[in-house]
């Protein structure tokens, strides 16, 4: 076991996926918790078609990756955020037209360019074979920044999470925050789409929170929780990869969904127990 | 003293008016129910009186005396709190975000206070259960601490408090409170002056909604809060409440409660609603 750990780091790509990596799957974990209570888990999965679409387009103008994609699904977020707000128009059909629109326009600029062939396949599916020297640096700087953002305003996130009409109500600027979740949700999706793919990054985004909302009962644990159990994944899903050659964004859903239904068969495990324990809860009423 | 005023107040969504011509005060340690039947703009006027919503003509004219901190709130659950994972704690501390502004973390008197007022409402043995998992009454009362939890003055804090509201805090605190109503063990009106409710009863059962109302009159009774609760159940606003607002798109009754059930429209609502 740890002679294959010593040969895997002494791979330098592989040592620059797995900082990047870890550090993404941690920003995700935590924003997940959110945007799932929040019902916004969509968001997280529109954002990564859109981050299709313009990684397509800085490919074909030569650009850097990461400073065309970051500002175009900050974009994205805020636009899909206001969407989900006003009731007028339906926002699941809103998010689906945005990023299937995105995906179209991603899918016509390569096959213009470089033509369909495997980075398309990266494109969607990702590749652990991505990250450059300066991107590992932009990675590592921003996911701080994440990380820190989180931290701050973690009480903040919790009341708007919870009850923002609430919050509101007691001037908490909720709509500040939720802007702020959604900016920060799009740095870790363009962050962590190259690696895993566009079309398997918000599994990072929602299956750790899924997955420890079946033990946990808080929200603090909840958020704790998560952040290990996607942490965890992440590295096993890579030593996966490595092992047998199989593809790191797939290999890392794939441990996700076998946590998930372990920690599912868990939690209802462990309701059904107590619930024969305690057959009833009595209301204690106040005398 | 009148802390709140409305005049010729009118709310509208996207043009339609819902309800208009709204002309009542709420005075410091006022029972004020707003009964009136689904749909009738008593959700809008509780969030006109939070300034959620701006009304479309008219004045709410706040007493310069109340800050917007002022208000505690009671909101209607929302579905997805049915399925949330929230400690207790967690829900009741959150209370005290609205007064921390940019600071990003709770103080020890933060958290000092949401202990306090669990105990006061006898849930703190709950205090590390998942909210979703409690009964509608236990939840009721969480987010009542909740509520009330900014009022509880910080101890380093306690003798500014005292100061701006110097006769009543000290009253409350040598005031007999044994065995009473849990709740009566002086909510003091540290820093609110007010309580909205949004149908705190719906959901319930007779025998928690009951408590409840018992929870609020010792509160009222005691702190001088006024109390602003919106209710399906006008039996129960009625033998509560000291005052009642009646809505059916305007106004058709703002007054004593014993002035009300002598009209025709009190007449109507008690004897379709049934017991």
């Amino acid at each position: 076991m740890i002679n294959l750990l010593f040969e895997m780091f002494s791979y330098n790509f592989l040592v620059r996926a797995v900082i990047v990596g870890l550090l993404v799957s941690l920003c995700a974990a935590l924003l997940g918790v959110s945007l799932v209570l929040k019902r916004y888990s969509m968001i997280g999965d529109g954002l990564s078609h859109v981050g299709f679409g313009a990684l397509a387009i800085a490919t074909a103008m030569n650009a850097a990756p990461l400073t065309v994609s970051i500002p175009v699904v900050v974009f994205a977020a805020f636009l899909l955020l206001r969407i989900s707000e006003n009731s007028k128009i339906k926002g699941d059909a809103a998010i689906a037209l945005i990023s299937t629109s995105s995906i179209a326009i991603g899918v016509i600029v390569i096959s213009l360019t470089t033509g369909m062939n495997t980075d398309v396949c990266n494109y969607l599916f990702g590749s652990i074979l991505a990250m450059s020297t300066a991107d590992v640096k932009l990675s590592i700087a921003l996911s701080i920044v994440v990380l820190l953002m989180f931290l701050l305003f973690y009480n903040k996130i919790f009341a708007v999470t919870f009850d923002e009409t609430y919050a509101r109500a007691t001037g908490v600027k909720s709509g500040l925050y939720n802007m702020l979740i959604a900016f920060l949700t799009a740095i870790t999706i363009v962050l962590g789409m190259r690696m895993m793919g566009a079309m398997l990054i918000s599994s990072l985004v929602i299956f750790p929170a899924l997955s420890s909302m079946r033990v946990c009962k808080r929200f603090k644990t909840v958020t704790i929780c998560s952040a290990f159990i996607s942490v965890i994944c992440f590295f096993i899903g890579v030593v996966i990869s490595y092992l047998y050659a199989t593809p790191t964004g797939a290999s890392i859903v794939i441990i996700n969904v076998f946590v998930f239904l372990l920690l599912w068969l868990a939690g209802t495990a462990r309701t059904r127990f107590l619930e024969r324990k305690k057959p009833a809860i009595f209301e204690r009423s106040v005398s | 003293m009148a802390l709140i005023t409305c005049e010729n107040v009118s709310f509208s969504y996207d043009g339609n008016t819902v309800v208009s011509d709204l002309n009542f005060s709420v005075c410091t340690g006022d029972y004020l129910c707003v009964v009136g039947e689904n749909g009738s703009g008593k959700s809008t006027l509780i969030k006109g009186l939070l300034r959620l919503k701006s009304p479309q003509s008219g004045a709410i004219r706040m007493h310069a005396d109340l800050k917007p901190g002022e208000i505690g709130y009671l909101p209607q659950q929302t579905a997805a709190q049915k399925d949330f994972p929230a400690g207790a704690y967690e829900v009741v501390l959150s209370g005290r975000l609205g007064s921390r502004g940019i600071l990003p973390f709770y103080s020890r008197a933060d958290k000092e206070a949401a202990v306090e007022i669990m105990k006061r409402f006898d849930i703190y043995d709950l205090a590390h259960r998942c909210y979703r998992e409690l009964s509608g009454g236990q939840q009721q009362r969480v987010l009542l601490a909740r509520a009330l939890c900014s009022s509880v003055p910080s101890p380093h804090k306690s003798s500014r408090i005292h100061e701006s509201d110097g006769s009543r805090t000290d009253g409350d605190r040598t005031g007999g409170h044994a065995g009473d109503v849990h709740a009566s063990g002086g909510v003091r009106s540290g820093g609110l002056k007010v309580l909205l409710l949004d149908e705190p009863d719906s959901g319930l059962d007779p025998v928690v909604t009951n408590d409840l109302y018992r929870q609020l009159d010792a509160i009222n009774r005691e702190s001088g809060l006024a109390i602003i609760m919106v209710s399906h159940d006008i039996h129960g606003a009625v033998r509560n409440a000291g005052k009642i607002l009646h809505l059916k798109n305007k106004q058709i009754f703002f007054g004593e409660t014993r002035d009300y059930i002598n009209t025709p429209a009190a007449a109507k609502l008690l004897k379709e609603s049934p017991l």
